[in-house]
């Protein structure tokens, strides 16, 4: 016969999620008091931001718009991720290179984004070709030393191995030289994404007649802060997307031998 | 294997560690020639820091700033070296760090479950390498040297850092391979009763500019080699002690 046994209540568990949507509504809702508070136009609360997004949504402008700017960070992060990548390498492995290189690596790390940026524009004129360059030579420079670091690191002994079982070229690049670096990479690879498209806000608000820095340059012009909160918004969601769905399960998928 | 009829012919006149800071350069290894016989199971033994790990990777071709000459007799090919660390790597499992020495469709690839079985393995064939103990490491290192049915290998000290009876059972199966599949093994190790138990040949380096101090040969049968008390005696015969 069943027996009625009163199992204890689930004692409820916060987890990761809950904490993250948990402190998220706090911040809303200290924005909401905040606005309610100041109730001016330039402190819109989040229902007002809501209603503009909704309404470029609907509208087509918000989708174009992130397109356009995804597609500038896509081509920016692929080749700052390629020549940066192979910069790193070659200055890790050569040790005369380095000495050599590794003043003018500083003097670019230090040049602010905003010089390279217009130098671009001018150089090149307000086209397509030095909107991506003027991200790219941002982001080179980080790539190059944190992949330098890890081509510093390559394990001796392993390379001794694939040299004693003639592994090579090939076969020590894909299964010796590149899992190795791989945690570099991906390093590189996140602090990248979330530089680039800051960067490429910044040139469309300069030179570009499309995109999201592009409006939200016009929206400080009309000082319309729900817009520029809406884009801003919206794209970090995006951001936030890319990450989750992209960048986490790559990284995941390279880390499961890891005890 | 390819038919050896040659001896490897080893002949270091001179090796020296270059100035490094403070430290002056250093000779580590003078004078040291010998030949080892096709077929032939050879233990390099001496002090630590005698300069046995460097002979084996100036013999391996890792270390190639030395006078002097090593001549394979035309059996340099296929050559293994299981190293003092297992040296696998850590995102391949234990079955893809075998495979991976072999090119991509040879006939040895269907030797390895055999391999995986009598190393004990066939179970953590697919487990990561961090996800195994050290002795397992070894004995996938000791399957890899295998697969290849090298006409070389090398060893340096493959079984230190393990607890005796696990030791033991890999020199065990070491002798156990060897004898089903013969080659050409040159062995480094500073363990005296590890030395009888696997070498025909023991080669004695002395300590400081090493050069061959004393050459042995061990007259012991596969059987006598996994009898402790027999090992025991014979280690005693060679070294006065044991």
């Amino acid at each position: 016969m069943l027996q009625a046994v009163k199992a204890p209540a689930p004692r409820f568990r916060f987890g990761h999620v809950g904490w993250t949507i948990g402190s998220l509504l706090v911040l809303v809702a200290i924005w909401e008091v905040a606005a309610l508070i100041a109730a001016n136009r330039y402190l819109p609360g989040p229902m007002t931001v809501l209603d503009v997004m909704i309404r470029e949504a609907r509208s087509g402008e918000l989708w174009s718009n992130i397109a356009a700017t995804l597609i500038r960070v896509a081509f920016s992060f692929v080749i700052a991720m390629f020549i940066g990548s192979a910069v790193g390498l070659a200055l890790g492995r050569n040790p005369g290179a380095d000495r050599f290189f590794d003043a003018w690596l500083i003097f670019f790390l230090n040049l602010p984004a905003l010089v390279i940026i217009v130098l671009c524009y001018i150089w090149f004129g307000l086209t397509e070709v030095a909107a991506i360059t003027a991200v790219s030579v941002n982001k080179i420079p980080n790539v190059a030393v944190t992949m330098r670091e890890g081509a510093r690191a390559l394990s001796k002994d392993l390379e001794e191995m694939a040299t004693i079982y003639r592994f090579g070229w090939w076969k020590t690049l894909r299964h010796v030289t590149i899992p190795q670096l791989a945690p570099y990479f991906a390093a590189s690879a996140r602090s990248g994404l979330s530089l680039v498209w800051k960067i490429v806000l910044v040139v469309e608000a300069f030179g570009r007649s499309e995109g999201v820095g592009h409006q939200l340059n016009i929206a400080f012009q009309l000082f319309d802060v729900p817009m520029i909160l809406a884009y801003a918004l919206a794209f970090i969601i995006v951001v936030q997307i890319i990450e989750m769905t992209i960048l986490q399960p790559i990284l995941s998928r390279a880390n499961k031998w890891r005890r | 294997m390819a038919e050896m009829t040659h001896p490897l012919r080893v002949r270091v006149d001179r090796k020296v560690f270059p100035a490094v800071g403070l430290r002056s350069e250093m000779l580590v290894l003078k004078g040291v020639t010998f030949q080892v016989e096709p077929g032939s199971f050879v233990v390099l033994t001496g002090p630590s820091g005698c300069g046995k790990s460097t002979l084996l990777n100036i013999i391996a071709g890792l270390d190639k700033d030395y006078q002097g000459e090593i001549d394979y007799g035309g059996g340099g090919e296929r050559l293994a070296y299981v190293f003092q660390s297992p040296r696998l790597l850590p995102w391949r499992t234990v079955y893809e760090n075998i495979a991976l020495v072999l090119p991509p469709g040879d006939p040895r690839i269907a030797n390895i479950p055999d391999l995986l079985q009598r190393v004990g393995l066939t179970e953590a064939a697919h487990a990561y390498p961090e996800m195994i103990s050290l002795g397992m490491q070894r004995r996938a290192a000791l399957a890899r040297a295998f697969v290849l049915e090298p006409d070389f290998l090398l060893m340096d000290e493959p079984f230190v850092s393990l607890d005796d009876p696990t030791a033991q059972s890999l020199r065990e199966l070491l002798v156990e391979l060897w004898n089903r599949r013969p080659t050409t093994i040159l062995f480094v190790t500073h363990d005296r009763a590890e030395s009888v138990m696997l070498g025909t040949r023991i080669l004695r380096l002395s300590g400081g500019s090493a050069s061959i101090a004393q050459d042995v040969p061990v007259p012991l049968s596969v059987t006598d080699r996994l009898d402790r008390d027999k090992v025991h005696a014979e280690q005693k015969r060679i070294f006065g002690d044991g």
